[in-house]
């Protein structure tokens, strides 16, 4: 909660004595620091920091930070973060889960949470595989995609996270790339502000069973012209050369160049994240190109 | 309410109902006097051991000021035959407000009462000079009111039936009801389709008609699951105080009410309704003003996850269920048990496998209560043995969970969570105290898991305290740190610890007591619901001569009281009777492998009869 009189923090004060386990250059580690970082600018006292994850990979996040935390069970975090936090409002109750922990066998947990929009903030290490258990397909692999368990190629189609989340009525929805720690910090933030049901998908590199899966959006090279990093209020401008945008066309997002065709940048479309009518939202969600990234959605709703 | 003002003698005398007497009571349009005439008529065709329909008078007498034209039958359901028609009637239904009336002043408290609530509009409740609505004005919180739209249910399911007129079908609608109770009562609807077919022989429609609205009435209570009360405590010698009439279920409910309060606690319940567990979450959501967080999830894996939650930060923590939602939450319950939370998991228990039977009782969840986790997992596992006493162990649950730290599983029963029984209403002051383990400041190298010596039980901090900031989660644990540890001796310390620390409850529980008998010839142990049908049965024993028969019923099962052994060991034979193949049986084999215990066991979804556990006891002795 916001309060006047809280300490001035830094990332040190909210990382624990335990030795990160991660495999090296594993994208996880970008997470934790981030949050790290982003805590002593959230306003609230260290000790109204909560932390539950599931297992997984990525579920191992809590041992690593100094604060409240509690390693529970595959899929569970939801309810566990639920109670938590309807047993006390003031604590600023985090979910940190996988994309299997949260869609594979905690799907049902996750739509619901996502449902009552109760004020929790879930971060989703999207990695499209299972990680912990050593590279099986996981609920958002692509079709065809090699795994421990598809030696000849994936054949269940994948979720879209983003989709998902926005059908089960996500009121807050924001994606992230894995190697974006500045952007990454300011989205904790906002995640943590907003009231609401706060979900934060990570494209997580895994380095050991499924590396450069988000390499072709997310590498430094690429990730200007393949990526639109979305903000509230802004145009929605991208490419190195910020020449490129989105206009809608009928009922598609079309990209365009400024300076051809006689476009200018009045012509794009403008990002509103806090509009009820997520049909925009939606679009930005699916489109392949440009990967939407940044806060998608933010509109704020009743909360339980 | 009642209220007793008069120093009574401390008795309060379970009764099974093997028999149940059920008034249909309406105007005299709504074709009574026709059904009670065929009942009785028919009542030689039904053997005792199916259903008996005594010849009364198919008018029943109306106390004075009845309103005129109400008339009725009764109908009587069991094996035993009863001789006096009396006023006692364990079911009414009430086909208009005038029946109800007339006939509420018969009905047993805590009973259950149906009424045709199309019948209740404005014009017949003031016929019925009815000021405010009964169904809706508080009036009958006495009783088990169930709402059936029975005039539109019976048109709907003669919908296609040709060549009646309105007032012949509208009048089949006392099948719907007596449908209804069939199915509640375990009774087949085969007689009467027969009897239909001879008493209609000319007249198809008729027999049609009949039988199509009695068999909706029957699959009618089957969907929505009505569970009968058959199980009461005559309130007959009470001891000075002011009782309500109360269910198992908001006995249980009102427990943890209690225990909330007397700890200083706010109570969270999570739960997913299922039969017949519901009401507890019926109840508990009506306390909201009480501070009381009662959270529908979205399935019985959330509701005990939603309460693992509220325990982590600081609640007392309960989550509601029946066999199969017990069988879905046992992973969380180990993570509960392992990171040492407390947290109250109530199994309402039904007739099973699988779905089984929702609306029968039985008490075979026992050993899933006790392993049904993965690892070695203890618990504390209570039972509660009387509608009563429901409140008391719902109590103690939350006791023994907030001293101890750790899970507690109460099981109950339908049998005794929809009996009724007068309920003493009690000052929370006057219940033992509940000390929880809260802490609410930083200590000089304080671990999450440091022990208390005497019970082992760990520190509660909460989410919010300064300085205490820690992480607990299901991976084994160093013993000293609380960090993750794959030590192999340390697992085998955590294990050992983890099943000394329920073995010591055994200090905070009271002995085991025996009643009418301190040794003798025989010793009939029993656990949970089945309390009310073994006093009964043993009492009775003990009176036909059988001179030193005792009862041992254990309401404590992990752990069992300290003097279980010594208990045992005064007697010449024992006999463990319950509600399953032999499950408490088989925990006391185990832990008692010197004694012989006999067993008198049966799964029938239906509580035991004094007559088989009598002739089961003589034959023992
Ligand atoms: C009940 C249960 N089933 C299965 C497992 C095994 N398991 C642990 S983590 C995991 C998948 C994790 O994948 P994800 O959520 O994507 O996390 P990541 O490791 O990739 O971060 C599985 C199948 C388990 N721990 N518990
Ligand atoms: S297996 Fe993959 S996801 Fe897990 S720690 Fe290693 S790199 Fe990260
Ligand atoms: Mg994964």
């Amino acid at each position: 909660m916001e309060t006047t009189a809280v300490k001035k923090y830094t990332f040190k004060d909210f990382t624990s004595d335990q030795e990160v386990r991660w495999c090296p250059g594993c994208d996880d580690y970008v997470v934790l620091r981030s949050m790290q970082k982003a805590l002593p600018d959230m306003g609230i006292a260290k000790e109204d920091a909560v932390f539950i994850s599931g297992i997984g990979c990525s579920s191992r996040f809590p041992y690593y930070m100094d604060t409240y935390g509690m390693h529970s069970i595959h899929g569970r975090a939801p309810g566990i973060a639920s109670g938590v936090k309807l047993a006390n409002p003031k604590l600023s109750v985090w979910v940190m889960t996988g994309d299997g922990d949260s869609m594979a066998i905690g799907g049902n947990h996750f739509i619901h949470v996502l449902r009552r929009n109760i004020d929790l903030n879930i971060v989703m290490f999207n990695n499209e595989i299972y990680g912990l258990t050593k590279g099986q397909f996981s609920p958002t692999s692509l079709i065809g995609q090699k795994t421990k368990s598809s030696p000849y190629g994936n054949t269940q189609p994948p979720f879209s996270p983003g989709e998902l989340a926005l059908g089960a009525n996500a009121r807050f929805f924001a994606r992230i790339g894995g190697n974006n720690p500045k952007a990454m910090t300011q989205i904790f933030i906002d995640a943590h502000k907003f009231k609401g049901t706060s979900l934060v998908e990570v494209l997580q590199n895994c380095v050991i069973f499924n590396d450069g899966c988000y390499s072709n959006v997310t590498d430094k090279d690429v990730k200007e012209d393949k990526q639109i990093y979305l903000e509230h209020g802004k145009p929605m401008i991208f490419g190195k050369e910020s020449d490129k945008g989105l206009v809608l066309n009928g009922l598609k997002l079309e990209v365009v160049t400024i300076g051809e065709n006689g476009i200018t940048q009045e012509d794009l479309l403008v990002h509103n994240a806090k509009e009820e009518d997520k049909t925009l939202h939606q679009m930005l969600v699916r489109l392949k190109y440009p990967l939407a990234t940044g806060i998608i959605r933010s509109f704020e709703d009743v909360t339980l | 309410m009642i209220t007793n003002t008069e120093t009574g003698e401390v008795e309060l005398q379970p009764e099974v109902l093997e028999a149940v007497v059920v008034r249909f009571v309406g105007d005299s349009g709504d074709g009574m006097q026709l059904t009670g005439t065929q009942f009785t008529d028919t009542s030689a065709m039904f053997g005792n051991d199916i259903a008996t329909f005594p010849n009364y008078p198919s008018e029943i007498r109306a106390p004075q000021g009845s309103l005129y034209g109400v008339s009725g039958f009764q109908v009587h359901i069991g094996s035993i035959e009863v001789s006096t028609p009396g006023d006692n009637v364990d079911l009414l239904v009430a086909m208009n407000p005038a029946g109800l009336k007339t006939n509420l002043y018969s009905v047993k408290p805590g009973h259950t009462i149906i009424v045709d609530t199309d019948s209740f509009t404005k014009k017949n409740l003031e016929k019925a000079a009815y000021k405010t609505n009964p169904l809706e004005d508080g009036s009958l919180e006495n009783y088990r009111v169930i709402k059936v739209a029975m005039s539109s249910l019976t048109k709907e399911a003669l919908k296609d039936v040709e060549g009646l007129d309105n007032k012949s079908l509208a009048r089949t609608k006392n099948m719907f009801s007596l449908g209804m109770i069939y199915w509640m009562y375990n009774r087949s609807t085969e007689h009467t389709i027969d009897f239909f077919n001879k008493k209609f022989k000319s007249k198809p429609g008729l027999i049609e008609a009949n039988t199509k609205v009695l068999n909706a009435g029957f699959y009618y209570a089957e969907t929505l699951e009505l569970i009968p009360n058959s199980y009461t405590i005559s309130p007959a010698k009470l001891p000075v105080g002011t009782y309500r009439i109360v269910m198992g279920n908001t006995a249980t409910a009102w427990g943890l009410l209690a225990a909330a309060e007397k700890s200083g606690l706010e109570l969270f319940l999570g739960s997913y309704p299922i039969t017949p567990a519901t009401d507890i979450l019926h109840e508990l959501v009506k306390h909201k003003h009480f501070g009381v967080k009662a959270f529908q999830a979205e399935d019985e894996i959330a509701g005990v996850t939603s309460a693992i939650g509220a325990s982590f930060a600081g609640d007392l923590a309960v989550t509601t269920t029946s066999g199969p939602g017990l069988a879905l939450k046992g992973e969380a319950i180990g993570l509960a048990m392992i990171i040492e939370l407390p947290l109250v998991i109530i199994n309402v228990q039904r007739g099973g496998p699988s779905t089984g039977l929702p609306t029968k009782t039985e008490q075979s969840d026992l050993l899933q209560a006790m392993y049904g986790r993965n690892g070695e997992s203890p618990v504390i596992v209570i039972a509660a043995s009387t509608p009563g006493n429901c409140f008391n162990f719902a109590y103690e649950a939350a006791r023994l969970a907030l001293e101890h730290m750790t899970p507690v599983i109460l099981l109950t029963d339908g049998y005794i969570a929809n009996g009724s029984a007068p309920w003493k209403i009690r000052n929370v002051a006057d219940l033992p105290e509940i000390k929880n383990r809260k802490i609410t400041e930083s200590k000089e190298n304080w671990h999450p898991y440091d022990r208390d010596e005497k019970t082992l039980a760990r520190d509660w901090a909460i989410p919010g305290t300064p300085g205490l900031e820690h992480r607990v989660g299901g991976l084994e644990k160093d013993s000293v740190t609380g960090n993750v540890s794959h030590v192999p001796e340390n697992h085998e310390k955590m294990t050992h610890i983890r099943a000394e620390k329920i073995r010591l409850v055994q200090n905070n529980i009271p002995d085991l007591e025996t009643e009418f008998a301190d040794s003798g010839d025989l010793l009939v142990i029993g656990w949970g619901g089945t309390y009310g049908a073994l006093h009964s049965a043993v009492k009775q024993i003990n009176k036909e001569g059988y001179k030193n028969i005792g009862l041992a019923h254990f309401n404590y099962i992990n752990p069992m009281p300290k003097n279980t052994e010594e208990v045992l060991s005064r007697f010449k034979k024992i006999i463990v009777c319950e509600l399953n193949s032999g499950q408490f049986a088989s925990i006391l084999k185990i832990n008692h492998s010197k004694f012989e215990f006999f067993q008198h066991n049966k799964i029938q979804g239906l509580p035991f009869s004094n007559g088989e556990l009598i002739e089961q006891f003589k034959k023992i002795v």
